[in-house]
């Protein structure tokens, strides 16, 4: 009976809708009174069942409703004989409750995209080497699984046989294919684009990357702020209070219609949609851009940061250090720049790294000996003849003679930013090569813009020398800079802006800045999400520019403001009636629920704004 | 034996629909009563329970008996 009552809610209010034009054409068309207030009371009393009944579903659990407020306003209004109030209270509170539902859905949308894209079949190896396909729920971790052409990868893996491009759109953001093949990672929800591989399952379900970028999302949306608390032990205590309210009135004046009129005013109906709905949608709006908000307390502390960090490697640089400028003091370069090459390509070290890819040289001499001094750089014998690779350091240490003009021309690389490589061959300083990281393009105007959305202080904080950070910084227009930090550093950094008053925003790779990711009041993480990352960061970035940065930036203020607007209409509303109750004598029960229910619609209205709010 | 729980219904509206959920399932004996996270916007339950004292089906049915659907339910040992 119940089941039957509360599932078939849209088509009583249906009925109700029918019943109640009936009424009204009867009573103003024919003058016809029997049958209009006979269609009232039906259509008032199919109205009443299903909120009574949810009424009592939420007493039995010690909650007092708003459907407890409107069944028993309704109720009281049969008993008075207003029947006409009571069927039009009731159709509007299931009306207004179908079009909550309605827009609601519509303000989830972009993160239910994002779940459906979750996959949910696999097909998985049987005992006798066949495939068939199961339910994503039930695949192990190590089972192995075919993917064809054109399917989602069902789990994390690695390949174990095939090849083919993968579209990683989903976890990176790049829509770009990636090819892979043997011993590749591939992620849940990637799409092979062509090609078919067999894989093996490392994680499942919830585990994947994916599964946890759904979680994270989900909870986001479902996490409350501090305020949010707060009007959650209000409107516990509020709904019941109006319920006393409303029976002292009566108490008090005898008259029942007051009464009940203030039951229905009183109803919470906007403030306890008002918060969570702006928080879903900007929340949904920042997902389907590749922003991941934990949660409205981010939303407000981010709306409000004034101070940004960023940690240079990565962020602000490409990352890939490469060679800018070189200098040659002698004759004869091609041989000794083999020498060089040579020398290179026994380390691993990053600026070996970029010179190698600079020189490109194929065929190099062999090397015979090689000796790496510590903080300085390599010792080698090279078709008999003694190379020197590293800094200054090294070749003062070797008691070389430097020239006035050698020394000069490092002093200017480092002040370019560079790092410094000099090769001496016998004694003599061959060249020198400056080595230095690029700047990302764009960045510098998005970081004008950040200024622009109010961020007072840009900050680097950096591991660099300070030659290198200074230049970033001046190049960028930061307005400080500090290299040589330490990831301890960095916290403590951190820690004393915080303490400054400042609200802190650190933005890193995640990995080495755990703890200064964790300390700020938001941490930013840039890049795919590496577990680190997500764990520690209050917003990751699933695409590492500075444009989603900007965007979530201008996104998390819009939302903030949105919360503000709608608590605003919500109490506006409630003040506004029960003042008209009061110095008015045209304000009734139908009136107040169509006010109620318009408020809620508005505020709905108000937080889908959000879902097309583009920075521009 | 402690399991977990991720329980799915039907889309929730009400913000009230919430509490009575939360306060129907934190009344069922077995379920740790910290465990319960009744996420409105997910239309999703989270909890963990006591296989030994309460079955998945009885939690389910408590629900549905608040008039809530509930679609999936998936439970994993804690």
């Amino acid at each position: 009976m119940q089941k039957l009552i509360l599932g078939n809610k849209n088509k009583i209010m249906a009925v109700q809708a029918v019943l109640i034009i009936g009424a009204f054409i009867a009573h103003y068309g024919f003058g016809n009174e029997i049958v209009a207030q006979w269609s009232f009371l039906i259509a008032g009393i199919m109205g009443i069942a299903p909120i009574l009944l949810q009424a009592i579903s939420a007493l039995q659990v010690k909650v007092v409703s708003i459907d407890v407020l409107v069944s028993i306003a309704a109720i009281g209004a049969l008993f008075i004989q207003n029947f006409e109030e009571s069927a039009i209270v009731t159709f509007l509170f299931l009306f207004g409750a179908w079009l909550e539902e309605k827009t609601l859905n519509y303000t989830r949308t972009s993160i239910k995209e994002l779940t459906e894209m979750a996959p949910e079949k696999a097909l998985v190896q049987q005992e006798d080497g066949s495939f068939e396909e199961e339910d994503v729920d039930f695949v192990d971790e190590g089972a192995i699984i075919l993917v064809r052409t054109g399917a989602k990868v069902p789990v994390d893996g690695t390949v174990l046989t095939g090849e083919g491009h993968l579209n990683e759109a989903s976890i990176t953001g790049e829509s770009v294919p990636v090819s892979k093949d043997e011993g590749d990672e591939v992620f849940a929800g990637t799409i092979l684009d062509n090609g078919t591989i067999q894989i093996r399952a490392d994680k499942v379900g919830e585990d994947t990357t994916f599964g946890r970028i759904i979680e994270l999302v989900e909870e986001a949306q479902d996490s409350k702020s501090e305020a949010e608390r707060f009007i959650d032990s209000f409107s516990k205590w509020y709904t019941p209070a109006v319920l006393v309210i409303g029976f002292l009135t009566w108490l008090l004046t005898r008259n029942v219609e007051l009464a009940i009129t203030v039951l229905v005013l009183g109803c919470p109906g906007a403030l306890v949609i008002g918060v969570p709905v702006s928080n879903v949608a900007g929340i949904g709006n920042g997902a389907r851009n590749g922003v991941l908000l934990k949660g409205s307390e981010v939303i407000q502390d981010f709306a409000k940061v004034d101070t940004i960090i960023f940690d240079k490697t990565g962020t602000l640089t490409v990352g890939n250090p490469e060679v800018a400028e070189e200098k040659f003091y002698t004759n004869n370069t091609e041989t000794y720049m083999s020498y060089l090459a040579a020398v290179e390509s026994e380390s691993d070290h990053p600026l070996a790294k970029a010179v190698l890819s600079h020189l490109a040289l194929i065929d190099l001499p062999e090397v015979d000996e090689t000796d790496v001094v510590k903080g300085g750089g390599i010792l080698a014998q090279v078709e008999g003849r003694t190379v020197a690779v590293g800094n200054l350091f090294l070749m003062e240490n070797q008691g070389y003679a430097i020239s006035e003009e050698v020394l000069l021309d490092t002093q200017a690389f480092e002040k370019r930013g560079n790092s410094i490589v000099m090769t001496a061959v016998d004694g003599e300083i061959i060249s020198i090569m400056g080595i230095r990281d690029q700047i990302r393009p764009g960045v510098k105007e998005q970081l004008e813009k950040m200024k622009q959305l109010g961020v007072k202080n840009l900050i680097v904080a950096s591991g660099d020398n300070q030659g290198t950070v200074d230049l970033v910084a001046r190049e960028l227009g930061l307005t400080e800079a500090r290299g040589h930090m330490l990831p301890e550093d960095k916290s403590e950094y951190v820690e004393e802006l915080q303490n400054d008053g400042q609200i802190v925003a650190f933005v890193g790779d995640g990995v080495n800045d755990a703890p200064s990711l964790a300390l700020a009041d938001i941490g930013i993480a840039m890049g795919s999400g590496t577990d680190v990352a997500m764990e520690t960061s209050d917003v990751v970035l699933v695409n590492s520019d500075f444009e989603h940065l900007n965007h979530s930036l201008s996104l998390t203020k819009a939302t903030s403001n949105n919360m503000i607007q709608n608590i605003v209409i919500a109490i506006g509303v409630v003040i506004a009636l029960v003042a008209m109750l009061f110095f008015t004598d045209w304000m009734n029960m139908s009136l107040g629920m169509l006010v109620h229910e318009g408020s809620i619609l508005v505020v709905i209205l108000n937080a889908m704004r959000l879902l097309g709010h583009n920075l521009k | 034996m402690m399991s977990s729980a991720v329980i799915h219904l039907e889309t929730l509206t009400c913000p009230s629909c919430l509490q009575k959920i939360e306060a129907a399932t934190k009344g069922l004996n077995g379920v740790e009563d910290d465990s319960v996270k009744v996420m409105f916007n997910a239309s999703k339950v989270k909890l963990n329970f006591d296989e030994d004292i309460v079955s998945i089906e009885e939690i389910n049915q408590a629900i549905e008996k608040l008039g809530y659907e509930v679609l999936k339910s998936k439970v994993k040992a804690a």
